[in-house]
C-alpha cells in the first residue's frame, strides 16, 4: 500500500514540478521591428507617440464576437492584439485594481456603465476628434473619454406559442398589468436592464419610475441573472415574456437555425423606454496613451469595415451614420434616445438605489 | 467561539503532551502559511474601509439582504448536513457492506467532484426546463459535493475495524444503533471535516446559483461588482460571507471531536438480501446519477441541437487540456506545501491559539472566486508586479483559493500516524527530522494526496480568477467553457466540457483508491 501510494505521489509531484517549468508562458512577447507609423494623429498631449506594432485589449465582449475583427486588423495592419476576454464587469473591476500599472492599452466594453467607472476614476485618456467625430454623438461619451461601438435595443422576447402578437404589451407600463403576473423574466442586476429604469426615469419622470418599479414588484417577476438565461427560458417554454438585449436572440438563431426557436422579439412602440438603445464602447487607458497601435485599434472598430462587421455578424446597430442597420430591426430613429449619458453614474447610482428600494438589486 | 478540547482523549494519536512547545520554525511556516491565505482577506478590509462605518449599517440593512442571508445559511446548512448523512452512508455502505464491486461502487461515487456546479445545473435545465429556486438548488449541489464527505468516511472507515461494532451487535444493538455508537465516532471527524469543505464550497458557488435562480449573498456580491462598479461597497457585503464563515468553521472546530483510532485487524462484511443490495447500490448510485449522467445528457441533447456548429479546433482544444492539467498540478503541489506546516502544528500540539491559527486558514475558501482573482491582482501588482498575468501568480492564486481542500485531510492523516512509532523511532536514535521524513510522511502520505487531488481538481474547474489572472493568450478548459455558453453556444462548448469532465474524473478515480489498496488484498 505505501510504496505504490509513494510511487503515485511522487509522479505527481514530478509531473506538477515538470509541467510547471513548461507552461510558463513568457509574459510579453512583443515583436519590437520597427514599421510604418500609425495612420492616426496623436492628440497633442501625448507624449512621444511610439509603435510597436503590439497592443494589449482587454475584451468584456466575447471572443467569438470580437476575435474575427481583431484577425482581420492583424492581417491588414501587422499590429499583434493581445488580448483578454472576461465579463465586462469583471474587467472593469480589475483595471481599477491595475490603475496605472495596468499592461491594457484598450479597454472594451459591453456597456457604458463600465466604462463611466474607468472615466470617472480618471484612467481613460481623450480620444482625438477623427475617432470621436465618426460616431452619430446620441450614442457616445459626451467628454470623449470613450467611444460607442455599437448599439443594442431593449426588446421583449415573449414565447410564441404560449403568447399571441396581439396580447403583447405595446409599452413597458403594459409590462406591469395585471395580466403578466408572475409572467415576466427581468435581470435586474444587469446593466442593460439599469439603463432601461434610466431611460424610464429620463423619458417619463422619477415619481413616475418608482410607480412602475412599485407595479412590476408586486407583479412577481422572475429574476434571471443574464439576459441569456431569460432568453433560454423563454425558448424552453418555461417563461412567457422576458426584457433582454435584441442581438441574444439573433446569437441564439445563428447556431439552433431562426425556425427552430420558438422565442421571438417585439419591439414597442416608438419612443418607449423599454426599446432603450445601449451602447458597447471602446476606451484609450491614460497610461498607455502613448501607443499608436491602440489609437489605430479603436479607429478600426469604428471605421465602415469594422462597422459592417458588427452588423453582418453581431447584429447590432452600427454607430457611424451611413452603415446601414441589420435587416429586419426597426430603424435607429424610432428607438427611445433618452437624452442621457449612459455612462454617468450618478445617474446609475439613482437607477440602483429605486431597484434597491424594492428589493431587486442588493 | 472558543474550541473545544475533546472530551475523548485519542488513545494512540501522536498528540504531543501539552508541556512542549512546538518548534519556532513550525510555527513560523504555519503562521507564514495563514497570511498568505488570508491576502483575500486583508484585500477586504482594505476595500471595505473605503466605506465609511456609518454606511456600513445603511448597507446592512437594505430589503434584500436579510432575504439573502437567510438564503444562503439555509442552503449551505441544508447542503452540507445532505452531504454528511448521504456522504457518511454510501462511504458505510461501499465499505462494510457486501454490495460486491465496492471499488467500482466508491470510483464512481467520486464522480461528481468531476463536474463542475455550473455545468450540472445547465444540464438539468435542458433536461428539466424551468426548475428553480431552493430545492434544485439544494439537490444538485448536494449531488456534486456529497463526494467532499464520502471519501474521506470511506478512508477513516477502512483505517478502522468493523470489530467494535460487531462486538456492540453482539451485546444486542440494532445495526443502526450499533453504527451511531461505536462507528461513527471513529469517522465523525472526517465527515465533520467534509462537511467544511461542503458549505464553504456552497458559501462560495455562484454558478448554480445564478442558473437556478436561487439568489444568496455569492449571487448579490457578484451582482454589485458587476452593476454598480462599487468594489468598496462589494466588499462590505463579502464581509457578511466572511462572517458566515467565521460562525462555521468556529462551529466545525467544537463539533468534530478527535480521531480515536483503532487498528483494523479484519472486517467482517454483513451479508445482503438480494432486495437489500439494490436498495443499497440504488442509494450509492443516486449522486452519480443526479450529479453526473443527467447533465451529461443534457449537454448532449444541447449538442444535438446545434444545427451550425463554431469550427472545432482540435489544437485549441489540446491546448486548453494540457494548461489545464500543467496549472492543476502545480497548484495541488503548491497548496500541499501550504497546508504541511499548518496541518502538522495543528496535528500534534493542542492549542487553543494553533487551533484558531488553523481555523482561519479555512475562511477565504468561502468568498466568491471574483473576491480572491481581484486580491491577487491587488496584491501581485504591489508585491510582484514583474509576475502579475504569469503563470506563477495564477497557481499561487490557486493555492490560496484551494489550500482548506488539503488541510483536513492532511491534519487528519498526521494526526492518525501512531505516537509509538514516533517514539520507537526516536528510541532507535532518528533524529526528530529523520522520525518525521522517515515514520510521518510515508504512513500520512495517503492522506496527503488525497488533499492535493481535491486541490487539482477544483483548479480544472476554477473560472473567476483565471480569467482575470491568466497570462494573455493562454486559456483552460474552464474559460474556453465559458468563452462559449457566454455566447450561447451550447453546442460548441460540449467537447470542452467532456473533456474538462473526463480529465477531473481522473483524479477522482484515484482518490476513491487512496489508502484501499492494503484492504482490499487482505
Amino acid at each position: 500500500m505505501l510504496s505504490s501510494a509513494r510511487v503515485r505521489a511522487a509522479a505527481l509531484v514530478l509531473g506538477s514540478v515538470f509541467v510547471l517549468g513548461a507552461c510558463a508562458v513568457p509574459a510579453e512577447t512583443a515583436p519590437t521591428e520597427d514599421t510604418t507609423p500609425a495612420e492616426v494623429a496623436a492628440p497633442e498631449a501625448l507624449p512621444e507617440p511610439v509603435a510597436d506594432d503590439y497592443v494589449i485589449l482587454y475584451s468584456g465582449r466575447n471572443e467569438s464576437l470580437v476575435q474575427p475583427l481583431i484577425d482581420v486588423f492583424t492581417e491588414q495592419t501587422g499590429i499583434t492584439v493581445d488580448i483578454r476576454y472576461a465579463g465586462s464587469s469583471e474587467l472593469a473591476a480589475q483595471l481599477l485594481e491595475e490603475g496605472a500599472d495596468s499592461p491594457a492599452a484598450v479597454f472594451l466594453s459591453q456597456d457604458a456603465g463600465a466604462l463611466g467607472a474607468l472615466s470617472l476614476e480618471g484612467l481613460f485618456a481623450e480620444l482625438p476628434e477623427d475617432i470621436t467625430d465618426r460616431v452619430n454623438p446620441a450614442f457616445t461619451s459626451f467628454d470623449d473619454s470613450w467611444v460607442g461601438v455599437t448599439g443594442r435595443a431593449r426588446v421583449v422576447v415573449y414565447d410564441s406559442e404560449s403568447v399571441s402578437e396581439d396580447e403583447l404589451p405595446a409599452s413597458a407600463d403594459e409590462i406591469v398589468g395585471p395580466q403578466w403576473s408572475g409572467k415576466v423574466g427581468i435581470a435586474p442586476g444587469n446593466a442593460s436592464f439599469q439603463s432601461f429604469v434610466t431611460a424610464y426615469r429620463v423619458i417619463k419622470g422619477d415619481s413616475a419610475a418608482d410607480q412602475w418599479v412599485a407595479g412590476l414588484t408586486i407583479n412577481d417577476p422572475q429574476i434571471f441573472d443574464s439576459n441569456g438565461a431569460i432568453l433560454e427560458a423563454v425558448n424552453d417554454g418555461t417563461l412567457p415574456l422576458g426584457l433582454i438585449n435584441h442581438y441574444y436572440w439573433d446569437r441564439l438563431a445563428s447556431e439552433r437555425g431562426a425556425e427552430n426557436l420558438r422565442a421571438k422579439l417585439h419591439f414597442t412602440q416608438a419612443g418607449d423606454p423599454a426599446s432603450i438603445v445601449n451602447v458597447t464602447g471602446m476606451g484609450l487607458l491614460k497610461a498607455q496613451s502613448f501607443d499608436l497601435d491602440a489609437l489605430e485599434l479603436i479607429s478600426f472598430f469604428v471605421s465602415d469595415e469594422g462597422q459592417q462587421y458588427f452588423v453582418d455578424s453581431t447584429f447590432e446597430y452600427p454607430l457611424v451614420p451611413g452603415i446601414e442597420a441589420p435587416v429586419g430591426l426597426p430603424p435607429l430613429g424610432d428607438l427611445a434616445v433618452a437624452d442621457f449619458d449612459l455612462s454617468d453614474l450618478a445617474t446609475l447610482k439613482e437607477t440602483q438605489d429605486l431597484l434597491r428600494k424594492y428589493g431587486l438589486i442588493l | 467561539m472558543p474550541t473545544t478540547t475533546p472530551t475523548h482523549a485519542p488513545a494512540r494519536s501522536a498528540r504531543a503532551s501539552a508541556v512542549s512547545h512546538p518548534p519556532a520554525w513550525l510555527v513560523t511556516l504555519a503562521v507564514l502559511a495563514v497570511v498568505t491565505v488570508s491576502i483575500p482577506l486583508v484585500y477586504l478590509g482594505v476595500r471595505a474601509s473605503g466605506v465609511p462605518s456609518s454606511a456600513w449599517g445603511e448597507i446592512f440593512l437594505r430589503p434584500l439582504v436579510g432575504e439573502l442571508v437567510w438564503n444562503t445559511i439555509g442552503l449551505s446548512v441544508a447542503v452540507s448536513a445532505t452531504a454528511i448523512a448521504m456522504g457518511t452512508l454510501i462511504a458505510t455502505i461501499v465499505t462494510r457492506l457486501r454490495i460486491g464491486a465496492a471499488r467500482t461502487w466508491l470510483l464512481i461515487s467520486a464522480l461528481p467532484l468531476a463536474v463542475p456546479s455550473y455545468l450540472a445545473s445547465y444540464g438539468w435545465l435542458v433536461l428539466v426546463p424551468g426548475i428553480s429556486g431552493f430545492v434544485p438548488s439544494w439537490a444538485l449541489l448536494s449531488a456534486v459535493t456529497i463526494p467532499y464527505v464520502t471519501l474521506p468516511v470511506a478512508a477513516a472507515l477502512r483505517g478502522t475495524s468493523a470489530d467494535g461494532e460487531a462486538v456492540a451487535r453482539t451485546l444486542g444493538l440494532g445495526p443502526a444503533q450499533a453504527f451511531w455508537r461505536v462507528t461513527w465516532p471513529q469517522v465523525r471527524p472526517a465527515a465533520i471535516a467534509g462537511g467544511l469543505l461542503v458549505f464553504l464550497y456552497t458559501l462560495s458557488d455562484f454558478g448554480l446559483v445564478a442558473m437556478l435562480r436561487f439568489q444568496t449573498l455569492t449571487w448579490g456580491v457578484q451582482q454589485a461588482y458587476s452593476a454598480s462598479f462599487d468594489r468598496s461597497q462589494a466588499a462590505v457585503l463579502a464581509m457578511l460571507l466572511v462572517v458566515i464563515a467565521v460562525v462555521v468553521v468556529a462551529a466545525e472546530r467544537s463539533a468534530r471531536g478527535s480521531l480515536r483510532r483503532t487498528t483494523a485487524i479484519h472486517s467482517t462484511k454483513e451479508p445482503l438480501s438480494p432486495s437489500a443490495r439494490v436498495l443499497f447500490s440504488l442509494i450509492v448510485a443516486l449522486p452519480p446519477v443526479v450529479g453526473v449522467v443527467v447533465p451529461l445528457i443534457g449537454l448532449g441533447i444541447r449538442l444535438g441541437e446545434a444545427t451550425t456548429l463554431r469550427t472545432f479546433d482540435p489544437e485549441n482544444l489540446l491546448q486548453a487540456t494540457t494548461t489545464t492539467i500543467g496549472v492543476s498540478l502545480a497548484a495541488a503541489l503548491v497548496a500541499l506545501l501550504l497546508a504541511l506546516p499548518l496541518a502538522a502544528l495543528a496535528a500534534r500540539y493542542q492549542r487553543t491559539w494553533i487551533s484558531t491559527l488553523e481555523g482561519a486558514g479555512y475562511l477565504s475558501n468561502g468568498l466568491p472566486g471574483i473576491v480572491v482573482g481581484l486580491s491577487l491582482v491587488f496584491f501581485s501588482l504591489s508585491v510582484v508586479p514583474s509576475l502579475y498575468q504569469t503563470v506563477v501568480v495564477l497557481v499561487f492564486a490557486y493555492a490560496v483559493l484551494f489550500m482548506p481542500k488539503a488541510l483536513g485531510t492532511a491534519r487528519a492523516s498526521i494526526e492518525g500516524v501512531p505516537a509509538d512509532l514516533i517514539s520507537v523511532a526516536r528510541t532507535l536514535g532518528a533524529s526528530r527530522f529523520e522520525a518525521w521524513r522517515r515514520v510521518t510522511v510515508p504512513l500520512a502520505l495517503p492522506g496527503l494526496g488525497i488533499g492535493a487531488l481535491l486541490v487539482a481538481i477544483a483548479t480544472m474547474k476554477e473560472l473567476p480568477a483565471t480569467l482575470l489572472l491568466r497570462p494573455l493568450g493562454s486559456s483552460t478548459l474552464a474559460t474556453e467553457l465559458w468563452s462559449r455558453t457566454a455566447a450561447g453556444e451550447f453546442g460548441a462548448a460540449a467537447p470542452y466540457a467532456a473533456v474538462l469532465v473526463l480529465i477531473a474524473a481522473i483524479p477522482a478515480m484515484i482518490l476513491s483508491g487512496v489508502r484501499s489498496v492494503a484492504k482490499e488484498e487482505m
